[in-house]
């Protein structure tokens, strides 16, 4: 029955509301298809006994006729998420051994739902990274290959693992979280559907903090429906986390529905970068086409301070990094190096524990809040992000969503970019202007490039308005298809 | 800003993350590299643009001042890589 992880979460819950299956052979046919799968390196961590145990628990609600949203339907966790006696590492070494008494908001919820575990997902080291390499258990390699061509690629980051493992239909959906394009850019590098939710709108509770002002939890799915599904059991106020924001959820599935005659779409004119391939600049006036065929009206405007974004974004994230990560010291979880005092034991401890990318990034955040500096780092980018954020609200004047492409490129080689942190960086460049502004952003999968590699489109939307991604998102894909990769992994 | 390799030692020390001579040069290229990149902000101007303190525009949350949880002094130490009698086990301090 292995055809079973072909089905959607939509396809699933109607099979299981016909009887057509039960939850455990969902269930098993996944993990026999994790099994046959470990050279992507997606999952670090399985955990088949609770995907059984829960998917018996399913069985049995769908027997009683008391099905849950998500019922049965089994879904890969980031690593990022803490799951409570369960490998939470932040796929990194100084996290060794450590599983967390308590379980995050986020997952809480999607087992309250129904969800069914697999296992935990790989993901760039603290979330640092945009290609799945900086990974402490070696990077994912994305299911989907150029034509002709065997050459490795990268799954995009941070979270590679959770991207590839819903490519490559290791998981019915998967948790991730996006700090600056950590969700959208590997949904668009292996042609799934990726959210980031308005800042504040899912929990970060028991979420390994990375940038606390920019961190938020989303969906990883294979279609538009299929992430309006979970991020309704994602979202929600938590009283435990003081950021999250006291808002009804609303079901997002009517929104599938709803036509965008007469919605204002806004085409971003600084998108358009230099050295950008044709290929993006052709999909995006595709996507503009689709838009204006459905009725939608096509709005130029300008958002002047976007090639800032990135730079402000890497002082501010780095800075809140360099605080969250102080708590990794060796002396109440994970990895510790003894030394001669107790400095040297943190120093030797942090030198072993963190990689490159964390100790670069750490110590950038350090430098940029140290004395003296913290003005004319710190201070200004926040000021830059003011701006950035007044630029989306003057362009929202005028229009109801914006269009942009995902990224910049397709799927690199694993080991191609990984040489120069500044050419990585470029990777989040259409990205990370929205988690400045807080704002919700969608990557959906919007046609091949010339080697046969996905490409995607983004949506942003104003804060709160989650329901316009996905309406906005069911354009694209209605007009665009789905896209799925060859199996030659398993 | 170009960072030196002093430079590089200080803030690998307030970071308490130890460089070995190799790494401080490399990371100074690295760091160098980076922020010279950020250096554009400059071109920004900012004269009395407020600072961003939150993307959501909110009132702070209070909660009544109360004990709400407590008592788990195990789930505390389980993940710690050294404890006795209920503390965790530093290296000594004080002679």
């Amino acid at each position: 029955m292995s055809d079973l992880t072909t089905l959607t979460i939509a396809e699933l819950r109607d099979g299981y509301a016909r009887g057509a299956f039960s939850a455990r052979e969902v269930a098993d046919a996944y993990l026999a298809a994790i099994a046959a799968s470990r050279g992507l390196n997606a999952f670090i961590h399985e955990t088949p006994e609770a995907a059984r145990a829960m998917a018996a628990q399913s069985d049995q609600r769908l027997a009683e006729g008391a099905a849950r949203p998500l019922e049965g339907i089994p879904l890969g966790i980031k690593d990022l998420f803490c799951t409570e006696g369960i490998h939470s590492q932040a796929a990194s070494h100084i996290l060794d051994g450590f599983a967390p008494p308590y379980e995050s908001t986020v997952t809480a919820k999607l087992w309250d739902d129904g969800a069914v575990m697999l296992g935990k997902l790989n993901m760039d080291e603290f979330a640092m990274g945009s290609s799945n390499e900086s990974s402490y258990y070696g990077p994912v390699t994305n299911p989907w290959r150029r034509n002709g061509d065997e050459t490795p690629l990268v799954p995009g980051g941070s979270s590679g693992g959770s991207a590839a493992a819903v490519a490559a239909r290791l998981c019915a959906g998967a948790t991730a979280t996006d700090t600056g394009g950590s969700i959208r850019q590997p949904a668009a590098f292996t042609g799934t559907v990726g959210v980031k939710p308005t800042y504040g709108r899912c929990s970060r509770w028991g979420i390994v903090a990375f940038a606390s002002s920019l961190d938020q939890a989303g969906p990883l799915a294979r279609d538009v429906r299929d992430a309006a599904i979970l991020m309704r059991s994602m979202a929600g106020h938590d009283p435990k986390d003081t950021t999250s924001v006291d808002q009804p959820v609303p079901d997002y599935e009517p929104a599938l529905d709803q036509s965008v005659k007469g919605l204002r779409v806004g085409v971003p004119r600084e998108y358009r970068v230099d050295g950008m391939p044709a290929e993006v600049e052709r999909l995006w006036e595709d996507g503009v086409n689709w838009f204006r065929d459905a009725g939608a009206e096509i709005v130029d405007v300008s958002l002047p301070h976007t090639k800032y974004a990135l730079p402000a974004y890497y002082i501010v994230a780095p800075a809140e990094a360099s605080s969250n990560l102080a708590r990794y010291d060796g002396v109440r979880y994970g990895l510790r190096v003894e030394g001669d005092d107790l400095i040297d034991m943190y120093e030797k401890t942090r030198a072993a524990g963190f990689g490159r990318e964390v100790k670069r990034r750490v110590l950038i955040g350090t430098y940029v809040l140290s004395a003296g500096y913290y003005d004319a780092y710190y201070l200004k980018a926040q000021k830059v992000r003011t701006l950035i954020k007044q630029d989306f609200e003057h362009a929202f004047d005028k229009v109801d969503i914006l269009l942009t492409p995902t990224t910049p490129n397709a799927a690199f080689g694993i080991g191609e970019v990984s040489g120069d942190p500044v050419q990585m960086y470029i990777n989040d460049i259409f990205t990370v202007p929205a988690n400045m502004a807080g704002l919700p952003g969608i990557s959906v999968p919007a046609g091949l490039d010339a080697a046969g590699l996905p490409l995607g489109l983004q949506v942003i939307a104003k804060p709160f308005d989650e329901a316009a991604l996905f309406r906005g998102g069911m354009v694209i894909e209605r007009a665009a298809g789905r896209f799925a990769p060859t199996d030659w992994w398993s | 800003m170009s960072v030196d390799v002093a430079t590089v030692r200080r803030i690998a020390r307030l970071a308490r993350i130890a460089v070995t001579e190799e790494e401080a040069q490399s990371l100074q290229h690295e760091l160098s590299a980076i922020l010279d990149w950020v250096e554009q902000l400059g071109e920004v101007d900012v004269d009395g643009v407020p600072p961003m303190t939150s993307t959501v525009a909110m009132a702070m949350k209070k909660r009544a001042d109360t004990v709400t949880d407590g008592g788990r002094v195990e789930d505390i130490l389980r993940n710690a890589p050294e404890t006795e009698d209920g503390y965790f086990v530093v290296p000594k301090v004080v002679e």
